[in-house]
């Protein structure tokens, strides 16, 4: 078979993180070729290189058999890549032809300016009925399924000509039968000699498409091997084995009194997305809650603490059942979070540092909502100091410090307020190894004075490294839950995959 | 090693402290350096009565102005001042030709104001409609209020003890002068020393964290655009008593100078900062060069491109001092 793609010793580095080290991958014309790896393991890195989003520090990459020194998005297109994100990059209030074909439109033969429509539509109608599609080229984007949207990417693809067409877990929105669908149509792009790099979680779906498989993880390099020469449970292995040592501050054995529920949620539902029952945190405990990106643990963190609506919410908590209709109930019930995306909801950046220490506290700094400078002023200077947060000074602005820093602010929020259960969403996210140590450390800490400490993370490791018990989240509901000494990656994995 | 940080680190203060200064002064600077080109081209500029004449005539949109700057800092706008400014002046007007005791009808103006701003601030945080929307249909409400209270005709006859609240003086200064520095301090002060707000500034800076930090988003937000209809209730207030009459087409257009100087005090359009302070000395450089144009006799038509050249101007520094920033 011919080989479209080469990619080899792909080295890249952000601030902080060497995101690529030492990877490569190859696809040849007609094969399916299966990208894994754990959340952060570098796949959408690396695809990002091919795309020419993100330049590459180091390596060297082929395109039928050509090295290409400087890849930009213009030229990775113009050379038959494409690439479809889970987020699709579609004009929902244009047709179906609009989209295919935007910024290529026929135009009329006499004034080139104008779009020549009924050639627009002809010429989508035609690459629609190649994949057999039954969609109207008229029809508006935003009135399709998401499995129709789908399509219409990938026919904007083979109206580019791609040869090498990049589809990033692309059946995580679809239900069995449009899977079906999306199958009889890689398989076809499969014969018509198209190179695909298939990336996803659901493992099981190789066994029908893919020819072979290419391993990351951390990002490095695991290995290549033929789909049909390995089994699932090897890939698994490959895909988390590595050690811990020095990663994680010791783990030392608690006696978890299991009669002292600090939460306990009973029933909590939200249409379609969540269906939780007998959720327990016990006080003291870190309490690891996995899943992969999509399994509904955000929503669960969100609807918790008041921030979003739900159909069914019984919870109690230190024994009394609470009611959380807004985040201002859940801080009073004594909750805090840390959300995933600090930048976005967790911090006011142009905002100084004691400001957003004291944010949710300002009731105890201050008298008739006249705020004691002074008052102010210790307590930030005490929590600095106690979490060494790195800044010049108290009333820097957030923004301006590092992201392992910034975090801390925000542990600085809820210790301030004296949180009993803390929900770490994504804690070590985008932040340096030693500050993620620091992290693991005030949550350990944390925990030893009693309050209960959630923590939702898509790495195993570090679910391992420091959780007391893990629950495993799966399409809005829990599927296991695992104490401490049953704790080993594959069988976490076998309840987050299916 | 230890010793080079701790020099770099006082490096950075000083050098922050230079730049902080500079930025504070920025817009300080630019109402000196207005005021000494002025004095240069027109004898007339810089004397104690000119200088009075410029605080009255400033105060009406400084007084508006501050309103709109709480607003502006949690991200909004509010576009119905100058219309609220009428209907209030109106119903001042007319509680005191029914009769009504100075200090009464005062209040019922300025409580139309506050009445206002409450719909506007209900109204944008509980059905999540933008500012922009709510305030532009507010604009037109308000306005039309103050027309069919009035039926478009002067509402006059007021007493003339009312007329000290914009006519008066205590000493040299103008009343109205006296009101809005006494306002500016007690704004500026709500703004910098209370949980309100830093609320405000919170919410103007990331909404969602300060939603998850407990801030009471709608209270906040209602808080503020009550805030505005009261100041905008008072400047109307003080104009039906400097004209001695109350007028449904009062005010027409202060929202755009208000919002005006506000941005070029540096409030931001993107929330999150802002200043009272800096909001005074912003109104100060619109009047000021009224004034100062007028003086040297450049027609009102001019001054109108002037300013809308100093708004642009002023944004586009602060754009590229916050890129400067990050």
């Amino acid at each position: 078979m011919k080989e479209l793609l080469r990619m080899e010793g792909i080295e890249k580095s952000f601030p902080g993180v060497k995101a690529l080290s030492n990877v490569n991958i190859d696809v040849r014309a007609g094969e399916l070729h299966a990208l894994l790896g754990e959340n952060g393991a570098g796949k959408s890195t690396l695809m990002k290189v091919l795309a020419g989003v993100y330049k590459k520090d180091n390596g060297k990459i082929y395109i039928k058999g050509e090295e290409i020194e400087d890849l930009n998005t213009e030229l990775s297109q113009k050379l038959g890549i494409s690439i479809i994100y889970q987020e699709f990059n579609l004009f929902p209030d244009l047709s179906v032809a609009e989209n295919i074909f935007i910024r290529r439109e026929p135009k009329n033969s006499v004034l080139n300016f104008v779009i020549d429509d009924r050639k627009l539509n002809k010429q989508t109608e035609e690459i629609l009925s190649k994949l057999h599609l039954n969609i109207k080229p008229k029809t508006l984007v935003k009135n399709l399924s998401v499995a129709e949207q789908q399509m219409v990417e990938i026919a904007k693809a083979l109206s580019m000509n791609a040869e090498i067409l990049v589809m990033d877990e692309p059946t995580a929105a679809l239900t069995e039968s449009e899977i079906v669908e999306l199958f009889k149509v890689i398989k076809e792009l499969k014969q018509k000699g198209v190179g695909i790099i298939y990336i996803s979680h659901r493992l099981e779906e190789l066994e029908e498409i893919a020819d072979r498989v290419t391993i990351l993880r951390d990002g490095k390099y695991i290995k290549t091997v033929n789909y049909k020469d390995t089994t699932v449970d090897q890939i698994i292995t490959a895909m988390v084995g590595r050690d811990l040592e020095d990663k994680f501050p010791p783990y030392e054995v608690k006696n978890i009194n299991k009669s002292k529920i600090l939460l306990n949620v009973k029933k909590l539902t939200a249409k379609n997305k969540l269906n939780i029952e007998d959720f327990k945190l016990y006080k003291g405990e870190i309490l690891g809650i996995y899943g992969l990106v999509g399994a509904g643990r955000t929503e669960f963190a969100k609807v918790l603490f008041g921030k979003d609506k739900c159909d069914d919410f019984e919870v109690y908590i230190q024994g009394e059942r609470a009611e959380i209709k807004s985040p201002i109930d859940a801080i009073n019930y004594g909750l805090g979070y840390l959300t995933e995306d600090r930048k976005k909801d967790g911090l006011a950046l142009n905002l100084s540092v004691e400001y957003n220490i004291n944010l949710p506290s300002l009731d105890k700094i201050a008298t008739n909502g006249i705020i004691d400078r002074q008052k102010a002023k210790m307590s930030a200077e005490k929590y600095i100091d106690a979490l060494k947060i790195k800044t010049p000074g108290m009333f820097q602005l957030a923004k301006n410090l590092s992201g392992g820093n910034q975090q801390k602010i925000i542990i600085a929020k809820w210790l301030m307020k004296n949180s009993k259960i803390i929900i770490f969403d994504e804690p070590t996210r985008g932040i340096d190894v030693g500050a993620k140590y620091e992290v693991y450390e005030l949550m350990i800490a944390l925990a030893k004075k009693g309050v209960g400490v959630i923590m939702i993370s898509s790495e195993l490791p570090e679910i391992i490294g420091i959780s007391d018990r893990v629950v495993i989240m799966r399409e809005g509901r829990f599927t296991g839950e695992l104490e401490r000494e049953e704790l080993k990656e594959k069988s976490i994995l076998s309840y987050a995959i299916k | 090693m230890i010793i080079g940080a701790i020099t770099g680190i006082k490096e950075m203060k000083s050098k922050l402290n230079i730049t902080n200064l500079l930025n504070e002064l920025g817009v300080l600077l630019g109402l000196i350096s207005m005021g000494v080109l002025f004095s240069i081209f027109s004898k007339h500029f810089f004397t104690v009565n000119n200088l009075l004449t410029i605080a009255l005539q400033t105060s009406i949109i400084a007084i508006l102005a501050m309103g709109v700057t709480y607003v502006i800092i949690t991200s909004g706008i509010d576009l119905s001042v100058g219309s609220i400014l009428a209907v209030s002046g109106v119903v001042t007007g007319k509680a005191l030709l029914a009769g009504l005791p100075i200090w009464l009808s005062i209040l019922l103006g300025i409580g139309m104001g506050g009445l206002c701003g409450l719909i506007n601030g209900v109204i944008i945080s509980n059905f999540k409609i933008a500012p922009f929307i709510v305030t532009l249909g507010m604009m037109s409400i308000a306005r039309g209020a103050a027309n069919v209270i009035t039926g478009a005709m002067p509402v006059s006859g007021l007493p003339q003890q009312f007329a000290f609240v914009g006519g008066g003086r205590i000493g040299i200064v103008p009343v109205p002068v006296i009101i809005m520095f006494t306002l500016a301090a007690i704004l500026g002060y709500v703004l910098k020393r209370t949980s309100f707000g830093r609320y405000i500034y919170c919410l103007g800076s990331n909404e969602e964290a300060a939603l998850l930090s407990g801030v009471n988003v709608k209270k906040t937000k209602i808080g503020v655009y009550v805030i505005s209809g009261l100041m905008a209730g008072l400047a109307g207030v003080i104009m039906t008593s400097r004209l001695v009459s109350a007028q449904s087409a009062a005010g027409l257009g202060y929202e755009l100078d208000a919002i005006a100087a506000a941005i070029i005090g540096g409030c931001s359009p993107l929330g999150g900062a802002g200043k009272i302070r800096e909001t005074i000395i912003g109104a100060f450089i619109i009047g000021t060069m009224r004034n100062g144009l007028n003086l040297l006799s450049i027609n009102a038509f001019w001054q109108q491109i002037a300013i809308g050249a100093i708004i642009i101007i002023a944004v586009y520094i602060d754009t590229v001092r916050r890129r400067k920033e990050s």
